[in-house]
């Protein structure tokens, strides 16, 4: 078994407490996880300068450089892991194992964070809207217009309470390392997996260990590194997107609630959106912020929801080996059934129709773990309880919304869809607060361009933009 | 005779110290002109006769398991034994975040208890004389009183910090972790202030996060706990773990005690119970932290999960039951909400210990533990 230690700046460090992440079937461990406790944490965190300063002594882009080396290292490599090493293949396997996602689901993950990896000098450009790296480097510079601009680094480390059950987030912490912030990660209890590989993958390309460090471990390491990080990201449910909402020094990253608007103009052709509609509710298992839960049409709902049922309804659970698996496990005993709970209760409302309820039982309760087979709602109005929710698993209320009530009953909105020609209402969707990322035409919501900021910028969040006067001569030195 | 016969031989003596104890405990508590009226009133409804029936610590089993709840609400009066209530009372409250606090009336119990405890403490490292810091919940909580009569029975000064637990769960609950990192600083700093304002504090109480907080504070500062003065500390709580410990003494105290370290002592106890001391904790056994009640005035057992009256096999899980048996105080035999091992009795306590304590897993999840 892999025994893998907390990481306290690149130095590996064997708690007297660890922790079992074992497979979710059999319940054999894989791996034996050392817990820090979060003082230990808040400790470290008094060095967290050094691994800023350990960075600058690298250029933004030999950095980014050493990203897409790094890139191929982690999808491809043979990589240390705790007291022994981890290839490509036992990595998607050890995911899948404790996680619950299919292997073919796991292997997209690394693909897709060896992509932001590899593709670092683009994603920066747009993220920085173009600004000359050397400027963040410096934290001064002159943009090609001639204009003096500053950018200023609100802390040396970024922080990361890393989620147990979505492999796919990690993409949004990826780029933190070549912009010449240090990493201090707490990985999900049983998804340490990436965190480590990428962890590794950054020292094979010479980039110092001593920027990194990884802590897993219980809540108490979670409100620590949130408390001692000046910039950190959280992962987490409603609660906690509640808890740190008014916090500015916390981005976080809750359910998605991402939807799909079909406009008055377009919703008599939906049959044509349907394969963008289910992509939007299957992909990753259903359980990604960006996967489709609510399909808001002002007709054709009862239609839409059955031919999306259709599709939906009959896909049964996998071996997680199988290249055609599309569902994931919930790994906690009790769990599926506790949300399948949840679901029943909303689709016993009035006003609600369960679409799938002819493609048999949606609960497949084993002894240590569960699936939900894909539900399919239909909601007469945005009102009923069910138009708000979003689930772990392939779930879609299919709603009936007029279209001018659309934009104020979707409530907050991660990435909304909205296959419309109406320049008038998608005016309106450009200014609508509620809707973060918003895509205009038949664009399922998973379909993410990497080009464009995720759930706030980065950039914004890691450095302040600010004035910065000097003289003509001190310019000229430039 | 052997190490091990030795040690039966003062184990059989603790054990027969334990019965008669139970039995002058039990004659007290059931008996018309002492007893206190919650006992008496009982009395009626047991299948049993206490006063007859209970001989030895064995005889408990008796008696149905002690609720907690019957500590909620008043008349407090029903607590107060018949011969000392005349004497000066105190009420200690526990829990009461939100509803009725569980309350407990003492007389002397949480002075005697904690003179008990002080016999463990080492005079190297808690020197006699020298003057204390309490640096953890006050207010109804007996633990103020109770550590500044420790000091005082060690002939020193105990300094306090204001520090109300319910308010530190109402933050939790409310995610106002902003002002709870504030209120948290608040404490600290007077906890800094008194430190360095020359009182020739050696000896102090802290909880484990307030003790982490205090020494990462006096480190901002330039100076440590063992530079303020301090020698010896002694700390309680459930997140008192082996990891944490080694966290402890490796980072936090300056290495072990005996290399030049601050001393800590962990404890187990509450409101109902008294002060279980920790078998001393070293590097060797990796940190473990064994437990032993002060008996015969207070017993910590491990049984069964699914059968209280059953103690498990040494090393083996089960669950934290105590029972309390003081002339003021009868309690015989309440699950506590913890977990842990049976440990075997040594040559310092020749009873049964118990280690590895934590939330008891069935209650784990809804149970605030370690906030303050």
């Amino acid at each position: 078994m892999i025994d893998i230690p907390v990481v306290r700046w690149g130095k590996p460090y064997e708690s007297l407490e660890k922790s079992d992440v074992s497979h979710f079937e059999t319940g054999e461990p894989i791996a034996r996880v050392s817990q820090a406790n979060g003082g230990l944490l808040a400790r470290d965190m008094r060095k967290a300068d050094r691994a800023r300063q350990l960075l600058k002594e690298f250029s933004i882009e030999d950095l980014i450089h050493r990203a897409a080396l790094a890139a191929d290292q982690f999808e491809n490599e043979t990589l240390p892991l705790g007291n022994g090493t981890q290839s490509a293949d036992e990595f998607v396997m050890h995911q899948s194992a404790s996680t619950g996602l299919p292997e073919a689901m796991c292997r997209a993950n690394m693909k897709k964070n060896s992509f932001v990896l590899r593709n670092m000098t683009e994603i920066l450009d747009c993220l920085t809207r173009g600004l000359p790296l050397d400027l963040l480097s410096r934290g001064y510079g002159m943009e090609s217009r001639g204009v003096v601009v500053s950018y200023q680094a609100q802390t040396s480390v970024l922080g990361a309470v890393l989620p147990s059950n979505s492999p796919g987030v990690h993409t949004l912490w990826l780029p933190v390392i070549p912009l010449q912030f240090g990493l201090v990660l707490k990985p999900g209890s049983s998804e340490p997996w990436t965190a480590y590989r990428v962890a590794a993958a950054f020292e094979k390309v010479g980039i110092p260990p001593e920027a990194i460090g990884l802590y897993p471990g219980g809540h108490d390491v979670g409100s620590s590194l949130l408390s001692s990080c000046r910039r950190s990201m959280i992962f987490g449910s409603e609660k906690t997107v509640n808890q740190y909402s008014g916090d500015p020094q916390v981005q976080v990253h809750g359910p998605g609630f991402s939807k799909i608007f079909l406009g008055e103009d377009c919703v008599d052709r939906w049959e044509e959106f349907i394969d963008p509609m289910v992509e939007s509710v299957y992909i990753n298992g259903g359980r990604s912020c960006i996967n489709c839960s609510g399909i808001y049409a002002p007709r054709h709902t009862r239609e839409i929801a059955q031919a999306i049922a259709e599709k939906l309804g009959p896909i049964e659970p996998l071996p997680t080996a199988d290249p055609e698996a599309g569902l994931a496990a919930f790994t906690t005993p009790g769990v599926g059934a506790a949300v399948w709970n949840m679901v029943e209760q909303d689709l016993q409302s009035e006003g609600v129709t369960d679409c799938t309820a002819e493609y048999g039982p949606r609960l497949v309760d084993c002894e240590r773990y569960s699936y939900l087979r894909p539900v399919v709602a239909h909601a007469e109005s945005p009102d009923c309880e069910i138009a708000s929710k979003e689930f772990m698993f392939p779930f879609v209320t299919v709603v009936k919304c007029p279209q001018a009530d659309m934009i104020k009953k979707a409530g907050p909105t991660l990435v909304g869809s909205a296959i419309t020609e109406d320049q008038q209402w998608i005016d309106q969707l450009t200014d609508a607060t509620n809707i973060d990322r918003l895509n205009i035409g038949p664009i399922a919501t998973n379909r993410l361009n990497w080009l464009q900021p995720h759930e706030g910028n980065l950039i914004d969040f890691l450095f302040r933009s600010r004035a910065y006067q000097v003289t003509d001569e001190s310019m000229l030195q430039w | 005779m052997t190490q091990s016969n030795d040690l039966d031989a003062v184990a059989r003596q603790a054990r027969d110290r334990l019965d008669q104890h139970t039995y002058e405990m039990v004659q007290r508590h059931f008996h018309e002109s002492t007893g206190c009226p919650f006992w008496l009133q009982k009395k009626s409804e047991l299948d049993f006769d206490p006063l007859t029936e209970v001989k030895g610590f064995d005889d408990l089993k008796k008696f149905p398991l002690f609720e907690d709840e019957w500590l909620r609400g008043g008349p407090v009066e029903r607590w107060r034994m018949k011969d000392m209530s005349d004497q000066p009372t105190y009420v200690f409250e526990t829990g009461g975040t939100t509803g009725i606090p569980k309350s407990r009336v003492v007389v002397d119990d949480f002075r005697t208890d904690y003179e008990v405890f002080s016999d463990t403490l080492p005079d190297e490292y808690f020197p006699r004389g020298s003057n204390w810091l309490m640096l953890g919940p006050s207010g109804p909580r007996r633990l103020r009183l109770a550590v500044e009569h420790l000091a005082q029975y060690r002939g020193g000064i105990c300094f306090c910090i204001d520090l109300d637990p319910r308010w530190v769960v109402k933050l939790i609950k409310k995610g106002w972790m902003e002002h709870l990192e504030a209120y948290k600083n608040h404490c600290i700093d007077q906890a800094v202030t008194v430190l360095t304002a020359g009182h020739d504090i050696k000896c102090m109480f802290a909880t484990p996060k307030l003790l982490d907080s205090l020494c990462l504070a006096l480190e901002d500062r330039g100076t440590s706990l063992a530079e303020v003065g301090v020698k010896g500390v002694f700390s309680g709580g459930t997140e008192f773990t082996p990891q944490w410990t080694r966290y402890a003494v490796e980072e936090l105290l300056g290495g072990p005690a005996s290399e030049g370290g601050v001393y800590m002592t962990p404890t187990y106890g509450n409101t109902l119970m008294g002060l279980a001391c920790s078998k001393p904790v070293t590097a060797e056994e990796d940190y473990k932290i064994s437990y032993y009640a002060p008996q015969p005035r207070a017993v910590t057992e491990v049984v069964a999960f699914e059968d209280p009256n059953t103690l498990v096999g040494y090393g083996e899980t089960g669950r934290v039951k105590l029972t309390t048996l003081t002339p003021e105080f009868f309690v015989p035999g309440f699950l506590e909400r913890d977990e842990g091992e049976r440990e075997a009795p040594f040559d310092l306590y020749p009873w049964d210990g118990v280690s590895g304590v934590r939330p008891f897993h069935e209650l784990a999840s809804s149970t605030t533990v370690g906030v303050y």
